[in-house]
């Protein structure tokens, strides 16, 4: 069976050569030179990328997460929000693959149709890997304060957990 | 900012390891975590030189300035003071697009180019300028139309229905975006006073 998101970036690619024949760049050339600067921008995030993952590893192996859930319990107990999707919620910001086998499990247990699967998939599909993201998209310029970047971004999480359990809730009574 | 979460995070690790009796796997996994990047590293080295490269083709033909004509009544609202037809505008445009369509290998790298652009119109400052928060804060707000990685994932396990939960993705997604963008400019204000008082 193909799917189309298989046939997506494969598509874009040949669109994008296609279309530069069409207008008569030289596509092979112009494509080296372009990629050589993906080099440098490449070594330049190494450093930042290695201080972030050690941290986010080290934070992952620490068992945190488990203490975390049940410290906040008594806050988000009464609140209505399930204590199953919290350990999500709380690795979804730093970790992308954490959260895809943490969602993958979610999927599993409870299964993909339930009302945890479902709120697990909108979870996962409006929000970021934050951390990660706001790391790597700064090591590539020569900015060290990013000012109100992580309180913006961290509402924007805050928001989409909260209300990926409302929508649910009422889209699927 | 990110001096602060890094030592939060370690701080916090051994804290935690100390407290559940797992510190022999936290001092693995420090190591382990340094040989994760240098992974991830080469995998986004080949992800940056392709779409670095596939993007130098796409400007030489034209075709990154239609995009970014087509996306400019949203962004030239977003992304104010810059110029509608340059290089930063085009390479957010591609970036943007790229999440949209839910092609996320694509996105960083375009979007690390986008940043690029905007650091040289930032004069070398160590202080983001307001169009780089925007633009990252809009990346980690994750707006997609087509959640695929998902949708195959429900399917995998059984789903019934794995495409059901789409609109509610963009519900939520929509909403997140309009509290991250309305934090942007309630800051900003906080910001600028905090700057007269100095």
């Amino acid at each position: 069976m193909i799917s189309i998101s298989d046939l997506f970036i494969p598509l874009t690619i040949a669109f994008i050569l296609i279309f530069g024949l069409f207008k008569k760049v030289k596509v092979f050339d112009v494509f080296v030179a372009g990629a050589k600067t993906g080099i440098a921008t490449a070594f330049r995030i190494l450093p930042s990328l290695i201080a972030i993952m050690t941290g986010i590893v080290m934070f992952k192996a620490s068992g945190a997460l488990e203490l975390i859930t049940g410290w906040i319990a008594p806050l988000t107990d009464p609140a209505g929000i399930p204590k199953e999707l919290i350990p999500l919620a709380l690795l979804r910001p730093i970790s992308g693959s954490g959260a895809l086998a943490l969602f993958q499990d979610i999927l599993g247990t409870y299964g993909p149709d339930s009302f945890l699967g479902k709120v697990a998939s909108v979870m996962q599909g409006s929000t970021e890997t934050t951390f990660y993201t706001i790391a790597i998209y700064y090591s590539a310029t020569k900015v060290n304060q990013t000012g109100r970047t992580l309180p913006c971004s961290l509402t924007g999480d805050v928001t989409s957990f909260l209300f990926s359990i409302l929508a649910i809730r009422i889209l699927f009574p | 900012m990110m001096s602060w979460i890094l030592t939060g995070l370690i701080v916090l690790s051994i804290i935690c390891g100390l407290a559940t009796g797992n510190l022999s796997k936290v001092s693995t996994a420090a190591l382990e975590g340094s040989m994760n990047a240098v992974e991830m590293f080469i995998t986004l080295l080949g992800a940056l030189c392709l779409w670095s490269g596939l993007m130098e083709v796409a400007e030489e033909a034209g075709l990154t300035k239609i995009i970014s004509r087509l996306l400019s009544p949203v962004t030239k609202r977003i992304f104010k003071g810059l110029d509608p037809k340059g290089k930063a505008m085009q390479a957010i445009s591609m970036n943007m697009t790229a999440n949209l369509l839910g092609l996320g290998n694509a996105a960083t790298p375009l979007g690390l180019s986008a940043m690029r652009e905007l650091d040289m119109l930032n004069g070398g400052s160590t202080r983001a300028s307001d169009n780089m928060i925007k633009f990252v804060v809009l990346n980690t707000a994750s707006i997609q139309l087509i959640p695929t990685t998902i949708a195959a994932l429900r399917l995998k396990s059984g789903s019934q229905a794995p495409f059901e939960i789409m609109p509610a993705v963009w519900i939520v997604s929509t909403a997140a975006l309009i509290c991250t963008m309305t934090m942007v400019y309630l800051l900003k204000a906080v910001d600028s006073r905090h700057d007269k008082h100095q």
